[in-house]
């Protein structure tokens, strides 16, 4: 079977899931079935077919489990979301429609892709402003301490999920010009493999702008998505694991330092390690979102059976469900299966996107996909951490799951790169 | 550059499986401790969509109900107590901001209808919704109320009843009361109140001094180990030097070669004190363990709600191993601590012939549909003494009425046995430090030729003793439910 059919035989049972995942909120809702989801799930077929039959025109050689597999955390996303709130699930399609559109944009436009080296210092100086921007003045917003946001007339977004694309292109690219001096110039000091000077300064450029952001933006998450997506780079090209241990020393060094100095950081690894004493306070959220996890058990409580605000009051018993703790709702309604069933998804997606890398032939190629699939992998990881203590609490979104305009779009970006890559990596296999 | 993204792909692998074992972990391995998390009101909240069962007095009097509140989503219930303070101990109280206490506490799966994981998934199957079940007690309202009313105008302390033969707990009152329908509304003022620590149950976590109320389970040993019998004089001066102080009956009295009646009825310090040293140590504390000394009362209340009774250092219950002034130990004095609860069970084991029964407060489970789903079997905790001994324990307990101590027990025409207390607690911060206070005491039980109610009653920070203060209470509470029967 050709890969594009492939693609179309996975979409068919996405589409019935999110059927059936409407179906059940509405039963559980209004105690009826209600043939709206069925107009639903017709509705989300033909968005995924159109978008499937575009692949078919512009990219018939690229991977074909990557698009539903996203298509299914969408469909997991859009159940929840319409769960929580019917009118966000409305905003939540219209995010993924304007996605897809930019999703075609980006194939349309960036066809060939080998144009971004040349901008790459254009990139990562507008990867770095979007990061700034946030604290700019009178665009910039606050969001629970962290300055993620940006808000210019009727329009706001979050730039750091656009600003980590832009990084990681840089990146790439950089790394794939420099990776042979990194390599051959590395001396050994003390046993140590040292990179050389002269080319390190960029790397201590990515290293200053991950404390830049830990201090001016205060995200402990975004900074360390950012950062481990670049050691994760940094290691793919030179080989080297000295590199990394370096490189990691030096995020903790920082991360300690501004931990201990930033109330914002160190409240939020306080909250980590020490929750209770801060049970009604800054740890509400974790422990709530620990709660929740603790009422799923193995098989959840059902679709629309957890509370998440506490009832007879606009309080919220599970704080910020739809985007930060979206997962320990899912581990609330439909258990630990379910929430296995979404981690794997993810793997999944993780495993095609180093896939696309390995079947790459060029070195930008390889280090593009390889960054765009780590960052993607290391953001779930970041906020499916957080809610389950693994790491510090911090406000990035689940990818493609998590009710936000700006995560969706950006991702659907970076799966339009990465399908990209894919289609010339398997087009030349192929010849 | 392959096998390095090979390598990566590993360390995401990885990293997920963490995420899997974190999830795990909070979702099926910890999950229970987390429901028991103090910070966790999930389970409350959630319990609150659930219509909880009602709780009833014996004759069907309703203590606790939930009425609904809201509707569609925001409909939840709220707990309800139309007698107000009368029952807020033992019963408690279930608040979705303040938790679950005492009885409400004890008893919450049931009134929740969680009967278990397999048949409320069933339920859920059959979209039944979850309902609670009703649970009858063995409280008797009238009774309650008297030994409230007779406490509030004695002061602080407890009452506790219990039914010889079954264990039926009928009267648990505790002094200063609380209205659990104020809890929501006035918690953190009634937490806070360390004078009259009105949430604290006086009848089962209040440690007092039992004074001679003791000499019931110090005779108990002796008759029932064979150091002494009825007949057995000992000579009682009115001083006896123990442990280089001396120890004195009331007045200085002397009692040559007095028997167990004569001690008993006079409450004799230095007749008990010497007992008390016959006995030794070891056989002092093994019958004091069969009484339930040392352990917590098997009781339907939360393990932590239920304080045990003993000899303390500090903090820290003593055995048979550790040295005690046991003259003083005999007498109910040195660091003697015991529950209200503690020493009804005391007093109803000697009026079952020596059989103590496990003291519950629960008669019935009924559910929604009106079936009785569960109903209590009275079962036995220990036989500390014998039929024989119980006996003779009651014809000397009689006297104490009759004759001695405690005649203000008596109820016309009713046989009581019984024993005061008065333990004398001076400088007791607890009272604020005066020099006068006592701790009274009265244990006893009614009629003593056909028992059908055990009572302890004790009150706290008083300049009475306990035939003045407690053993009035122990009538009018013996006489309701007499009378009642």
């Amino acid at each position: 079977m050709s890969a594009r059919n492939r693609e179309l035989m996975a979409l068919v049972p996405v589409a019935l899931l999110l059927t059936a995942g409407f179906a059940a909120v509405f039963a559980q809702e209004n105690a009826q079935l209600d043939n709206l989801s069925l107009t639903y799930g017709a509705y989300f077929f033909a968005v995924c077919l159109a978008t499937h039959f575009y692949l078919r025109v512009r990219l018939p050689n690229a991977d074909p489990y990557l698009f539903p597999l996203v298509a299914l955390l969408m469909a997991f996303g859009l159940v929840m979301v319409y769960r929580i709130d019917a009118s966000l699930a409305r905003d939540q399609a219209n995010w993924f429609v304007l996605g897809l559109v930019l999703f075609a944009a980006t194939i349309h436009f960036l066809r060939d892709y080998d144009v971004l080296e040349r901008y790459r210092y254009t990139i990562a100086v507008v990867g770095l402003l979007l990061l700034m921007a946030p604290r700019l003045p009178g665009i910039g917003q606050q969001v629970n301490g962290a300055y993620l946001g940006v808000k210019i007339g009727p329009l706001a977004f979050q730039p750091a999920e656009f600003s980590k694309i832009c990084l990681v292109v840089f990146l790439a690219s950089y790394l794939r010009e420099h990776r042979e001096v990194l390599i051959v110039g590395a001396r050994r000091v003390l046993g140590v493999t040292l990179p050389p000077l002269k080319h390190f300064g960029p790397m201590l450029v990515v290293w200053g702008a991950s404390m830049f952001m830990l201090v001016f933006i205060r995200d402990l998450g975004s900074s360390l998505m950012f950062f481990a997506a670049f050691l994760a780079l940094l290691y793919v090209a030179t080989g080297r694991f000295s590199f990394v241990v370096i490189g990691m020393a030096m995020f903790l060094v920082g991360a300690w330092f501004f931990a201990a100095t930033v109330p914002h950081v160190h409240d939020r690894v306080e909250v980590w390690l020490n929750p209770y004493p801060h049970a009604r306070g800054s740890g509400y959220q974790v422990l709530q979102s620990i709660f929740a996890q603790a009422d799923g058990g193995l098989f959840g409580r059902g679709f629309g059976q957890s509370l998440i605000t506490i009832p007879g009051t606009d309080n919220a018993l599970l704080p910020a469900a739809q985007t930060d703790t979206i997962y320990s709702l899912i581990v609330n309604e439909l258990g630990l299966f379910g929430a296995c069933a979404v981690i794997l998804t993810y793997l999944l997606i993780a495993a095609r996107g180093f896939k696309i890398a390995l079947l790459a032939d060029d070195g930008f190629s390889k280090l593009l996909a390889t960054g765009l699939t780590a960052v993607f992998a290391i953001q779930a990881f970041v906020i499916v951490g957080g809610v389950t203590r693994v790491i510090p609490l911090t406000g990035v979104t689940l990818p493609f799951i998590s009710y936000g305009g700006s995560s969706i779009v950006a991702n659907f970006v970076l799966l339009a790169l990465l399908l990209l890559v894919s289609d010339r990596a398997r087009r030349e296999g192929a010849a | 550059m392959n096998r390095q993204i090979v390598k990566l792909f590993g360390l995401v692998v990885v990293l997920f499986a963490v995420l899997i074992g974190f999830t795990s972990y909070w979702s099926v391995f910890d999950a229970q401790a987390l429901r028991e998390k103090n910070a966790n009101k999930r389970p409350l909240l959630e319990q609150q969509q659930i219509q909880r069962g009602r709780i009833l007095a014996a004759d069907g009097t309703v203590i606790a109900h939930s009425v609904a509140k809201g509707h569609g989503s925001g409909k939840r219930y709220v707990r309800r107590y139309p007698q107000g303070r009368l029952y807020g101990h033992p019963i408690g109280y279930s608040f979705v901001q303040y938790g679950n206490s005492e009885f409400e506490r004890f008893h919450n799966d049931e009134l929740v209808g969680n009967e278990s994981e397999f048949s409320s998934i069933l339920d859920q199957l059959r979209g039944r919704n979850q309902q609670g079940n009703d649970i009858v007690t063995n409280l008797d309202p009238a009774a309650q109320a008297t030994a409230l009313a007779d406490l509030e105008e004695a002061g602080f302390g407890a009452v506790v009843a219990i039914e010889p033969q079954s264990g039926r707990v009928k009267v648990m009152a505790s002094n200063p009361p609380y209205d659990p329908n104020r809890v929501p509304y006035e918690f953190s003022k009634l937490s806070t109140n360390e004078i009259e620590r009105p949430l604290f149950d006086r009848a089962t976590q209040g440690q007092y001094p039992p004074g001679s109320t003791f000499k019931v389970v110090t005779a108990a040993a002796g008759l029932e180990s064979g150091t002494i019998t009825p007949e057995t004089p000992i000579d009682a001066p009115g001083s006896l030097e123990v442990e280089g102080t001396p120890l004195e009956n009331d007045f200085g009295e002397s009692f040559p070669g007095a028997t167990l009646d004569t001690a008993l009825t006079n409450s004799v310090n230095t007749w008990f004190g010497q007992l008390g040293q016959q006995l030794g140590e070891d056989t002092l504390f093994e019958y004091m363990e069969k009484f339930g000394f040392n352990s917590t009362p098997a009781i339907d209340l939360p393990s932590g709600e239920v304080y045990k009774s003993g000899v303390f250092d500090g903090e820290e219950l003593l055995n048979a191993n550790d040295p005690v002034d046991l003259a003083r130990v005999a007498i109910g004095q040195e660091r003697l601590a015991v529950t209200p609860l503690q020493m009804a069970l005391v007093t109803a084991a000697v009026a079952n012939k020596g059989k103590e029964m496990k003291p519950q407060i629960w008669s019935r489970v009924v559910d929604p549909d009106g079936r009785v789903t569960k109903r209590l079997e009275p079962s036995q905790y220990s036989q500390p003494i014998s039929a024989k001994t119980a006996e003779e324990l009651t014809t000397a307990m009689e006297g104490v009425v009759t004759e001695g101590t405690g005649t203000n027990a008596a109820i016309p025409g009713v046989p009581v046995a019984g024993k005061t207390g008065t333990a004398e607690t001076p400088g007791n911060e607890a009272c604020g430090g005066g020099e006068e206070e006592n701790q009274a005491w009265f244990i006893g039980f009614a009629p003593a030729d056909d028992p059908k109610i055990a009572i302890a009653a004790t009150v706290e920070c008083t300049e009475e003793f306990g035939n003045d203060v407690a053993a009035p209470i122990f009538r009018d509470v013996a006489e309701t439910i007499l009378n009642g029967e």
